[in-house]
């Protein structure tokens, strides 16, 4: 019994503090990506809110709070202020299973540093990211305008066709590791660098970069919200925390679709040619911890980066990306995979 | 009986919920409430609102679903296949090989049927 009431606390602890860690993540890219579309335009960014802008996302948050509520009259007003919530948990539940380091030793407990290890991990990944979708088709419909109502349409189309490629992307890898668990696939990635799977799998990679930005729909693919077309797309009737929680919920993705792309391609916690250790310290735990967040960051730096330097998509150019390009691609690359694995295994190498 | 690998999924729900939901309240009950009927107008860029927003839009985005569905089906099949590859050897490869030409197939005849065109 005490053994249960010390699990859920350490596992209460864990989800509360990774879900702190993130928000402060997220809170702090929305200033990075001003700061850094600043500098890709040779301007400054914000820089009024304390040093270097430091304190922007707080500002931003009070002005949040205190603007007016309202929805619509013509709106549906339940569906309406149930939409903003789907987006963010939608892109928050993902959170449960991303092994943000691996384990440490605190007051005599081994503590693992992920929420949650389930053996269905990328199952689990795949059904919540395609819940994501919901919030912005309800929002748009909820909305009764014209404009939020094409920009959810276009969201459907675009999240679904995109799920697609990313299975498929997703099905070559687990030909090679055989496991959903993440903190398998992490472990087996630990030791040389040219363990990461982004080396063995370069195709499967680049069809999973492209389905995530479409998936998060960032630039190149922010069809959804094309501000020169549909105003704000869905969100174009939205005030206040509302819209908040849609511009939060977007970041929420970004950021642990960055964490997803390291765990999977680019070894997530572990550091290279370490090995890990049998009986890890607070000091190992910390460590792997801050190697993902490192990690990370730079693979958001990237999604921002390809934001301020591609134009944006036309819908039927990334219909036909996506449909007649990312899965003929995908199929081949799992025929290919196999193949090789085949190929591999009847020659007697393991790997 | 929930397995206990699956609590901590719950504590998650409940974590990230929560937040939503008391940030929507918080905003409700701090912001300030002025009601004007054109606030509270539908926006259409400064022109008058006519007609319902939920008229008709084009068949391209149920064909979309439809085909999403198919296909999404597919890859999910494909899954437990994956994970078992390494036992099932050359037999699965075989019989896997056979469920994606009849898939490749299905997606090479809605697209000389124009399913995929957007014009």
């Amino acid at each position: 019994m005490t053994e249960t009431i010390a699990f859920l606390i350490e596992k209460s602890i864990v989800a509360a503090g990774f879900f702190v860690v993130v928000l402060g993540v997220v809170a702090y890219a929305t200033l990075g990506e001003r700061k850094i579309a600043g500098y890709f335009q040779d301007r400054h960014g914000p820089n009024r809110a304390g040093p270097w802008g430091i304190l922007q996302p707080i500002a931003d948050g009070v002005k949040f709070f205190a603007k007016e509520d309202f929805i619509p009259d013509r709106a549906d007003k339940i569906l309406f202020v149930i939409a903003p919530t789907f987006t963010f948990m939608a892109a928050g539940f993902i959170m449960a299973v991303i092994p943000f380091g691996d384990r440490l030793t605190i007051f005599g407990r081994e503590v693992l540093l992920q929420i949650a290890d389930i053996n269905i991990g990328i199952l689990y990944i795949l059904a919540i990211s395609g819940l994501g979708a919901y919030g912005i088709v309800i929002g748009g419909w909820a909305s009764n305008n014209k404009y939020s109502l094409m920009g959810g349409i276009r969201t459907s189309g675009q999240l679904i066709s995109y799920e697609i490629a990313m299975g498929l992307a997703i099905v070559a890898l687990l030909l090679d590791h055989g496991t959903m668990s993440l903190r398998t696939i992490v472990m087996q990635q630990s030791g040389a660098i040219w363990h990461w799977s982004v080396f063995t799998h370069p195709i499967g990679f680049m069809i999973f970069l492209v389905s995530a930005f479409a998936e998060a729909s960032r630039m190149p693919f922010d069809l959804p919200e094309a501000e020169n077309e549909l105003v704000g797309g869905y969100h174009t009737e939205y005030s206040s925390m509302k819209f908040g929680l849609f511009q939060f919920g977007e970041y929420t993705h970004m950021t642990l679709a960055s964490g997803l792309i390291i765990t999977l391609y680019f070894g997530g916690w572990s550091i290279p040619f370490v090995p890990i250790p049998e009986n890890p310290g607070i000091l190992w735990g910390l460590l792997t911890f801050c190697a993902f967040w490192a990690k990370t960051l730079l693979m958001m730096f990237v999604f921002m980066w390809v934001r301020w330097t591609l134009p944006r998509f036309r819908y039927d150019q990334l219909m036909n990306l996506g449909w007649k390009k990312l899965i003929p691609l995908g199929i081949f690359n799992i025929v290919l995979t196999a193949g090789l694995l085949l190929v591999f295994q009847s020659m007697g190498l393991t790997n | 009986m929930l397995p206990r690998d699956f609590i901590p999924v719950l504590i998650t729900f409940l974590v990230v919920g929560g937040f939503a939901w008391i940030t929507l309240l918080a905003t409700h009950l701090l912001g300030p409430k002025r009601y004007s009927p054109e606030k509270m107008d539908t926006y259409e860029c400064g022109v008058d609102y006519r007609d319902d927003a939920r008229s008709r839009f084009s068949i391209k985005f149920y064909l979309v679903g439809v085909l999403f569905v198919i296909f999404d089906l597919e890859v999910v099949f494909m899954y437990p296949w994956a994970v078992n590859f390494r036992e099932l050897g050359l037999f699965g490869f075989a019989s896997m090989g056979v469920f994606l030409v009849i898939l490749t197939i299905g997606l090479l005849y809605e697209w000389k049927k124009g399913a995929l065109e957007w014009e």
